[in-house]
């Protein structure tokens, strides 16, 4: 029998879902050991019971809480697929003003449909089992963890910062160009993309588990850079762990 | 007796919407699509934010066009803070869209839309009877992916690009490769083509009214200037004088309308605005598939995008030829950034035309941002056909109508995440 796992969104851009659709060949191959058996972008079907569930978006309205609820119901395990499902990401971005704030700045309206609350991630409503992180997702890495999953063994995510594969890859540091770079406490595993890019760690992977706070204040002082910096870039992809990043 | 049907579960499109109709003794007294995707306010999320910052923040509107949503965004600052682009810099950025517009409409016409027409409830449930079908999907899909990941550095939400071009370069040599792989992908862009001319497609015909960027040398894609199928033209920074965006108690996108009503965006209106400038093989597959350039069938939109799919493929094989001769020198900016300013920029998205339009204030923070997004200019113009569509279905059984207006909404391809932001 073939592990039956499917694919559902809540407020996001489906870019990591996309990402899976990205892996094409892969796919197939992937098409061998699983059953896609829900995923609303791609597929008219619709089942009861699933082994494996994706999820990606964060929570925003209440509708979403119940949403994510059944399909916790309905599923053996739930996977946070990305950014947003995982720590809030980019949504999360205006968590310092009010709904109603928001509200007004966009639509200049208060009808009850465009009500939202303070974006989620969803380990704030149901039992989150694992995780993909990222902004999108890496599809490899979503790939080794579905592996381990088809295998029964505990997916495991990197436990070193993005610094330490942007060395192994002897790009050029942020920091000597005057940038402020989360690399030093972000969770590697996309091997510095975004650095091989030209451009620098905005910590969309989240804080790696024990995040070393004294030698990175050393770090930014020494390149004449403050605090609040980081925090401003920290902000994009994260929310409500600001106090732990000090 | 009033009746009520909800399609509330509409599915092979981008996000989430429902389509309810309410007819009454054989009449159609209402009928609205319904955006219910959640509000993520993004033009309020980068009020605050350094200009080097947004470009990144807003390709988060949409996995799908996320290569759009950049390239508006850095050319909308750009116009704010008077940066210029080399030119070298603007044929990467072209090739870029090339990938995504490419990626996009295969994505809808293999995944999406073929197996409406196959009679199959999604492509993954045709592996075993089509094998050949699905990985042809599959590796066409892969090759559009390649242009944006070579240029692009991932197919979604890019990281080369940067304020005034680009902050990295592909070597000459992946160039190469990729357009290697291009050719390659031309039978499989054949069978493509063969499959797509033998769909029946719905008889339907509506005169809409098409926008587009003008053409000027060459088939829309980055500009300033707008035109209507009418004729009449106007440049971009004027686009809030053109359209009004409008909200409805039924739906998280806003709608948007000129003063003589709804208009269409997206494939169908840049052939309507722009046919003399589709490559020499477009042509000729637009003639193969009969496409009316006037778009008056809405279910042709995926004869259109297939079209353009060729057309695309075309220019970036010439794109690349000419980044191979001239080089790539320079491609990003020495420009000193102004201090604040307001800037507009639209670009054509694989769904139509996007708008962005920023203000800085003198230390280079955003103060306010507008986005319009192709999906919220076709709404209304969905919602018209159906108006028009229904009368004649109503006598078909009820899981047919149902069928067929998904059709229908699904030859749009609305992308409604982002049309909700």
């Amino acid at each position: 029998m073939k592990t039956k796992i499917g694919f559902f969104d809540f407020a996001g851009c489906e870019g990591c879902q996309l990402t899976v659709m990205n892996l094409e060949e892969e796919l197939l191959q992937v098409l061998q050991l699983v059953e896609i058996v829900e995923f609303r972008e791609l597929m008219s079907e619709r089942v009861a019971q699933l082994e494996i569930a994706f999820v990606e978006g964060s929570i925003c309205r209440p509708g979403d809480r119940q949403r994510l609820q059944q399909i916790r119901d309905r599923s053996q395990v739930l996977v946070a697929l990305g950014s947003c499902a995982d720590n809030g990401g980019v949504n999360a971005l205006g968590s310092d003003r009010t709904a109603e704030v928001l509200r007004q700045q966009v639509y200049g309206s208060d009808l009850p449909h465009l009500y939202t609350e303070t974006p989620q991630p969803l380990s704030a409503v149901v039992k989150v089992d694992f995780r993909v992180p990222g902004c999108p997702i890496d599809g490899r890495e979503f790939l080794a963890i579905l592996q381990a999953l088809l295998l029964k063994q505990q997916p495991e995510l990197p436990s070193f910062a993005v610094c330490v594969e942007c060395k192994l890859a002897e790009y050029p540091c942020s920091f000597d160009y005057g940038q402020v770079c989360l690399g030093p406490v972000t969770r590697a595993g996309c091997r510095a993309i975004c650095i091989d890019g030209g451009g620098h760690c905005r910590g969309c992977r989240g804080l790696i588990d024990n995040p070393r706070t004294s030698p990175y204040h050393r770090i930014l002082e020494q390149h004449g850079l403050c605090f609040d910096e980081i925090l401003d870039q920290y902000r994009t992809f994260n929310i409500g762990e600001q106090e732990s990043a000090k | 007796m009033s009746q009520r049907i909800k399609l509330d579960y509409l599915t092979r499109i981008e996000g989430h919407a429902q389509l309810i109709i309410e007819r009454k003794a054989g009449k159609v007294t209402g009928c609205r699509l319904e955006v219910v995707e959640t509000p993520r306010f993004f033009e309020a999320l980068l009020q605050g934010r350094h200009y080097r910052d947004v470009a990144t923040i807003v390709a988060r509107v949409c996995g799908v066009c996320s290569i759009s949503h950049t390239l508006a965004s850095l050319l909308a600052t750009e116009n704010a803070l008077g940066i210029e682009v080399p030119p070298a810099a603007q044929l990467l950025r072209r090739l870029l869209s090339y990938g995504e517009i490419v990626q996009s409409h295969l994505l809808q016409l293999y995944f999406m839309a073929v197996p409406d027409y196959l009679g199959a409830a999604s492509l993954f449930q045709l592996l075993d009877e089509r094998q050949e079908l699905v990985a042809r999907a599959l590796r066409l899909k892969r090759v559009a992916n390649r242009i944006c990941e070579v240029v692009g550095g991932r197919p979604i939400h890019p990281v080369t690009t940067c304020l005034g071009g680009f902050s990295a370069k592909p070597e000459a040599g992946q160039l190469k490769q990729l357009r290697q792989e291009l050719v390659a992908a031309l039978p499989d862009l054949e069978a493509t083509v063969e499959l797509f001319a033998e769909f029946d497609y719905p008889q339907f015909s509506r005169q809409r009214v098409a926008l587009s960027l003008q053409a000027e040398e060459r088939y829309p894609l980055h500009g300033d200037s707008l035109i209507f199928s009418s004729g009449e033209k106007y440049p971009v920074a004027e686009y809030r004088r053109q359209i009004e965006e409008y909200l409805l108690p039924h739906s998280t996108a806003k709608l948007a309308r000129t003063q003589s009503g709804c208009y269409m965006v997206g494939s169908q209106a840049r052939i309507c605005n722009a046919d003399g400038h589709l490559s020499p093989m477009a042509v000729k597959v637009a003639d193969a598939l009969q496409l009316d350039r006037a778009g008056r069938n809405p279910f042709e939109n995926l004869k259109a995008r297939l079209v353009e799919v060729i057309h695309y493929i075309e220019a970036a094989l010439h794109a690349i030829d000419d980044l191979l001769q001239r080089g790539m020198h320079r491609i990003s900016s020495n420009s000193t950034p102004a201090a604040g300013g307001a800037g507009t920029a639209a670009v054509e998205a694989p769904r139509g035309l996007l708008f962005h339009r920023y203000e800085y204030d003198p230390q280079g923070f955003l103060q306010q941002a507008d986005c319009v997004i192709p999906t919220a200019q076709n709404l209304a113009s969905i919602e018209a056909d159906i108006q028009l569509l229904l009368p004649q279905l109503l006598e078909l059984p009820e899981e047919q109508l149902r069928k067929r207006l998904e059709m229908l909404i699904r030859a749009y391809d609305p992308c409604l995440s982002c049309s909700t932001h």
